[in-house]
């Protein structure tokens, strides 16, 4: 464990924490350009943020303490997961702690515990919410990690650290088998952060909808922290996208001025990854229900082949 | 800039196959008809860089006629045979599409088998892509034995002779000329026979389901 | 004193409690109280012993006990030690469980009960010391025996009975396997010791032939398909501590028998019994979580999540087979310490699961899932430490169930060196399902969790819900706590399984993994993979504290109760939440062909509307009815020979003398 890997890694987790309701606010304001609406500020979500810090919070009266706990396991998984995503540095402290599959794993207890306390109220909504994230997640969780296994099939590792470094530190080349697996990696995200075509984050009573039903019940610090959360997820996974598939200009181990430079350098991706984002929302419609595990099927399907183009073509 | 191009015959070889399954999956005519569309000029793009890459100047010639063809007029005929018949939407299938999607998978593995010692002896630029391109014959074949209707069917045909094409291109670049203006001619001709079966199809059953065919049977 | 000494006292020591239980055949008190925690008592020092054993060499006995002539081997070597150590550690929580929760009028007085229950106990230590065909085949039919009289402790329900009777069929199939298979590997020298098996080299195909019929023995204890369907009977039949140690324990005893055959005495010599065992094992698995998605019984969704685990350890064991075939011998270690270490993880979360339901059933008196629900408020200590079941049972890190998931698609994922093609395009695609059985294991356990403990009682009786005993609750810490260590501890664990591969295949990745450290887990090198749990498991707990310090310290924390809003609703009641049902729906829809479904739907004019849906296994209809459709043919053919007249059952067994007297002659 190095100095600099040490100072790459606080600076990783406290730079999403930071950054990452700017994405959301960014993807929020180029969805209402490309829709013809007036957009919000660049910072409305911090305003909420800290809107619903100040508010009380209202807990149901037949919430058990798993309720109350199950904000802060999931922000502090996401903190972890932006922690181990390598998004300035591939030199992090963390990065031997855990690998891609831990990585998945990490987003699994999230989901588990969030889905727990939406059932535990005992509302209809909340138990309806549940059961459409598990079915969301028991697809998108394999497409995930087939995704991230054809990216280490070429690098020979699972450490996300190590997988980044290899792709971004060789002669420029094509990976057939990458390019499969970016549409997967696409699809299984958009699922993953309740995007439009498969859920709709901006709309609340209505009987298709998947994340806002899980954290109904939720209100105050609680709900800030799990929009907290949500945003640092979609944070986690743009991160992720964008150093598997656009990996250049992300410092290495031992360099610790890089750093400085690869921060406008993400800002930037992450910019143009958000215009993509919003623009991918703008021109699709949200599907139905009974339509949403083909979509995921299609996308681990999609991950499989990416595998098989590699074993195939060796590349 | 040629090692670059000669990965992206790699590339465009999976777009091949993703578009099949693509199709596979697809429940609507249209948009069948767009990624027949889309994997036409993938075809053409890869035989333009095959050409440029080995030097041979006659694959620039089938690049062109396969743009024309498979890009601009089956396309333009298959439109206008949905049109006039009214079948924009609906994809009936024999199986559930998962349980295609599965096959398909299996498919592949069986194709890429298959040509993995195949490719090993082969000296072309693109002998990789021989499993893909068999992968993609297998598929369009799935394609049209799971569909109910003339015109998915029509359409896993053409596809099929993508993949036929895309064989011969990479794995010995290119047939000779008069081969290829033979097959492309073939197609053409198939094309508008099949689209007047279709319209007899349909005056005779009211539908383009094909499972009427099998009242036709003497018993 | 050796070490094996002191394990075969302490089976003794088993023996005479269960003899004692009888002695107090209707103390229910004595037995409860004295006998089982004594019970618990020796398998912790049993479990001590065996830890011991590992690391020691190989020690041999010759029990004078058997038929004259033919007595009972017993060999103590570090892949029994490792088994005993299992049936030790997870004893001692679920016999300390059982000593809180057998009570009177159940069926089979509380102290043949605990005859039967350490009967079985012993049994299965004895099962995995023997060393020969003889005291082994004795100690599997014992086994089998014992567990068949706990199954049906309740064998005045009818379904208890018939369960009961499908358990011992289909065991008895499998022993005759078993038998089979050691007629084989004793290659016609008569001397049926296991050290002789291990020396004969047997032709390949008599080699097959053995490994298959090991394979079909040990896989219907184990319930791989096709052999699958007594589990889901007759686990739940059993009472919950009984149901504990069969699924968490017994079911172990099919995967030693397996090794033992297929690695020990067989070498694991040819490829495609991988493959074969491979492909067994992910059908298996997927079947079996598919099914566990399904249920609406609290113990039957465990039964076949049982079914799971299984055919996720015959995965392992399967690609350890592959690779061992192909002389990789590192990479037939790591999948070989990943199937033991899901052993040891699944022996323990399994067991709390099932213990937990027992609690759930006693207090409540359901097994239903769609008629509980909101025990977390009656029940806190159950529910909470069965989360750490269901978490570990997820494969969620940082449990012990990831450590071994980890570990498993580690193994898949490094295979590119295969000499042959079609395998090396195989195995990765063969993680997906992996994957996918992984995630799906999620929904199940969630849904397991959900509906029992969370939300609001579906039932009012629900209300008067008391929560379990100190020694049920002492019980359940024990295996929770094994589920937390062995999640955040791999290293030390690895490299006592480290002992069992060196036996097995001849190497190991022990030393590769002491290398970085007591925390760090890196099964090949540094570079590929790693993963450090308890690393993982400070910093989100530290995210997690830091935020709750920082929103208190910023923010004032003020709290309101309220009546629940969602979205406004009126009329709340608990009937509304998912039941069961409900939650399995998407499942049942996207794996529909699976199922063998009956669907009763309510039309839209009913008075009193019923909606119905039954859930039946295929393998019914296509195999088991279908056999006893011939049996009874059969039989019936038989029958006819059957006269009631003495005189013409004289003259059966006159006509047979007759016929042999004229064989033997000729």
């Amino acid at each position: 464990m190095t100095f600099t890997g040490l100072f790459a890694q606080l600076l990783a987790i406290v730079l999403a924490l930071a950054l990452a309701p700017l994405l959301t606010g960014w993807v929020n304001q180029w969805r209402a350009w490309l829709q013809n609406r007036r957009a919000p500020s660049l910072l409305q979500p911090y305003r909420v943020l800290h809107k619903l810090f100040n508010k009380e919070s209202v807990v149901a009266e037949t919430a058990s303490p798993l309720f109350r706990v199950a904000p802060y396991v999931m922000f502090g998984s996401m903190a972890l997961a932006c922690g181990i995503a390598p998004t300035l540095s591939t030199d992090l402290s963390l990065a031997p702690a855990a690998d891609a599959i831990a990585l998945v794993g990490l987003f699994a207890l999230a989901r588990v515990f969030i889905s727990l306390a939406a059932m535990d109220i005992g509302t209809s909504f909340g138990t309806l919410g549940a059961r459409r994230e598990m079915l969301v997640g028991f697809l998108a969780e394999p497409a995930l990690l087939m995704v991230l296994f054809s990216a280490s099939l070429i690098t020979q590792s699972t450490s996300l650290a190590k997988i980044v470094e290899t792709l971004a530190h060789q002669p420029f080349a094509i990976y057939p088998s990458l390019a499969v697996a970016g549409v997967a990696f696409t699809m299984v995200s958009l699922a993953e952060n309740a995007r439009v075509p498969v859920d709709n984050p901006a709309t609340h009573l209505e009987l298709t909808m998947i994340h806002e039903a899980l954290i109904l019940e939720y209100s105050g610090r609680h709900l800030a922290l799990v929009e907290w959360a949500a945003s640092l997820k979609l944070f986690a996974y743009s991160c992720i996208g964008l150093a598997l598939f656009v990996p250049w200009g992300i410092a290495e181990a031992g360099t610790p001025l890089t750093i400085l430079f690869a921060i406008p350098v993400l800002v930037a991706k992450l910019a143009i990854g958000g215009v993509l984002l919003a623009l991918i929302e703008t021109i699709n419609a949200k599907m139905r229900l009974f339509r949403v595990p083909e979509f995921l099927a299609t996308a681990f399907l999609l991950a499989v082949i990416a595998l098989l183009v590699h074993v195939l073509l060796g590349a | 800039m040629t090692s670059l191009l000669a990965q992206s015959i790699n590339l465009f070889a999976v777009v091949l196959l993703v578009l099949a399954f693509a199709m596979i999956a697809q429940r609507r005519i249209l948009t069948l008809i767009h990624l027949f569309t889309l994997q036409g000029a993938a075809l053409a793009a890869a035989t333009l860089i095959v050409g440029f890459l080995t030097g041979q100047h006659h694959l620039y010639y089938s690049a062109a006629m396969t743009f024309v063809l498979k890009v601009i007029l089956i396309p333009i005929l298959l439109h206008r045979v949905i049109e006039r018949l009214n079948v924009r939407w609906d994809v009936e299938t024999l199986f559930n599409i998962p349980t295609t999607m599965l096959i398909g998978i299996v498919l592949v593995i069986f194709a890429f088998n298959l040509a993995a010692p195949i490719a090993g002896l082969s000296a072309s630029i693109a002998r990789g892509t021989l499993g893909i391109a068999l992968a993609c014959v297998l598929l369009s074949f799935l394609m049209m034995i799971v569909r109910a209707k003339a015109v998915p069917q029509v359409i896993g045909f053409l596809s099929m002779e993508n993949g036929l094409f895309f064989a011969a291109t990479a794995a010995t670049s290119g047939m000779p000329m008069i081969v290829e203006l033979g097959i492309a001619f073939d197609v053409l001709v198939g094309i508008l026979i099949l689209g007047v079966f279709m319209f007899q199809i349909r005056e005779q059953f009211d539908s383009l389901d094909i499972r009427h065919l099998e009242k036709l049977k003497e018993d | 004193m050796l070490l094996l000494d002191w394990i075969l006292i302490v089976i003794a020591g088993w023996l005479a409690l269960g003899l004692a239980g009888i002695a107090a055949l209707r103390n229910t008190a004595f037995v409860a109280r004295t006998l089982f925690p004594a019970g618990a008592a020796l398998g912790l020092a049993l479990a001590g012993f065996a830890l011991a054993a590992m690391f020691d060499t190989p020690q041999t006995a010759i029990l004078a006990l058997g038929l004259p002539d033919l007595p009972f081997h017993l060999r103590l070597d570090g892949l029994s030690a490792f088994f005993l150590f299992v049936i030790g550690a997870t004893g001692v929580g679920i016999s300390v469980f059982a000593a809180g929760y057998f009570r009177q009028g159940e069926g089979t007085p509380p102290g043949l009960l605990c005859l039967e229950y350490h009967l079985f106990l012993a049994s299965m230590a004895m099962v995995v010391l023997a060393d020969d065909a003889y005291a082994f085949m004795v100690m599997w039919e014992t086994m089998a025996l014992s567990s068949f009289f706990l199954v049906t402790t309740n064998h005045r329900v009818p379904a208890i009975r018939a369960a009961g009777f499908l358990y011992l069929l289909i065991a008895h199939v499998g022993a005759i396997a078993i038998l089979l298979c050691f007629g084989v590997l004793q290659a016609n020298t008569g001397d049926y010791t296991f050290a002789n098996m291990r020396a004969q080299s047997l032709p390949p195909l008599w080699a097959s032939v053995a490994f298959l019929l090991a394979t079909l023995g040990f896989g219907a204890k184990a319930g791989i398909l096709p052999l699958h369907v007594w589990l889901p009977e007759a686990h739940p039949a059993a009472p919950s501590p009984v149901s504990a140690l069969m699924s968490g324990v017994m079911l172990k005893t099919a995967i030693y028998g397996l090794l033992r055959v297929g690695f020990d005495l067989l070498g694991a010599q040819q490829w495609w019994w991988g493959v074969a065992l491979l492909a067994v094992g992910l059908a298996t698995a997927l079947y079996g979580v598919v099914f566990s998605a399904v249920q609406t019984d609290m113990k039957r969704l465990l039964a076949y999540s049982s079914i799971e685990n299984i055919g996720l350890l015959f995965v392992g064991l399967g690609l350890g087979v592959l690779f061992n075939a192909y002389g990789m011998t590192a990479l037939s270690a790591l999948a070989l310490t990943a199937a033991l270490y899901h052993v040891i993880g699944h022996a323990f979360f399994k067991s709390l699961l099932f213990l937990a339901t027992g609690s759930v059933l006693h207090s409540t008196g359901e097994r239903s899932l769609g008629k509980l629900g909101g025990l977390m408020r009656r029940m806190p200590w159950v529910a909470w430490l069965s989360l750490v079941g269901v978490l570990a049972s997820s494969g969620l890190p940082p449990f012990s169930g990831f450590v071994s998931e980890w570990l498993l698609l580690q193994s898949f994922l490094f295979t590119t060196d295969l000499p042959d093609s079609f395998l090396n395009m195989l195995v990765p695609v063969l993680a997906a399902g992996i994957a996918l059985i992984a995630a799906l294991a999620g929904y199940t356990m969630v849904k397991f969790f959900g509906v029992i403990f969370l939300g609001q009682p579906r039932e009012p009786k629900l209300a008067e819900a008391h929560p379990a005993s100190p020694l049920e609750r002492a019980g359940l810490v024990w295996l929770s706590a094994g589920c937390v260590l062995l999640g955040l501890f791999p290293v030390p664990v690895i490299g006592i399984i480290d002992r069992v591969t060196q036996l097995l295949v001849g190497g190991g990745i022990g030393a590769t993994v002491r290398a970085n450290g007591w925390l760090l887990l890196a099964p090949s090198s540094l570079e590929r993979a790693s993963y450090n749990p308890l690393a993982f498991l400070v910093v989100v707990g530290l995210a997690v504290l830091l935020a709750a310090v920082l929103v208190r310290r910023f923010y004032h924390g003020r709290l309101r109760r309220a009546p629940a809003w969602d979205c406004g609703y009126p009329a709340q009641t608990a009937r509304m939440q998912d039941t069961a049902e409900g939650f399995g729906q998407p499942i049942r829809q996207i794996f529909e062909p699976v199922f063998r479904m009956r669907r009763e739907l309510p039309a839209p004019f009913d008075a009193r509307p019923v909606y119905r849906v039954t859930i039946e296994d295929h393998f019914w209809h296509w195999l088991y009815l279908p056999l006893a459709r011939l049996t009874e043919r059969i039989a019936r053919v038989v029958g006819r020979l059957q006269r009631g007249r003495i005189a013409i059952y004289l003259l059966y067994s006159f006509v047979t003398l007759i016929v042999l007297l004229l064989v033997a002659k000729s």
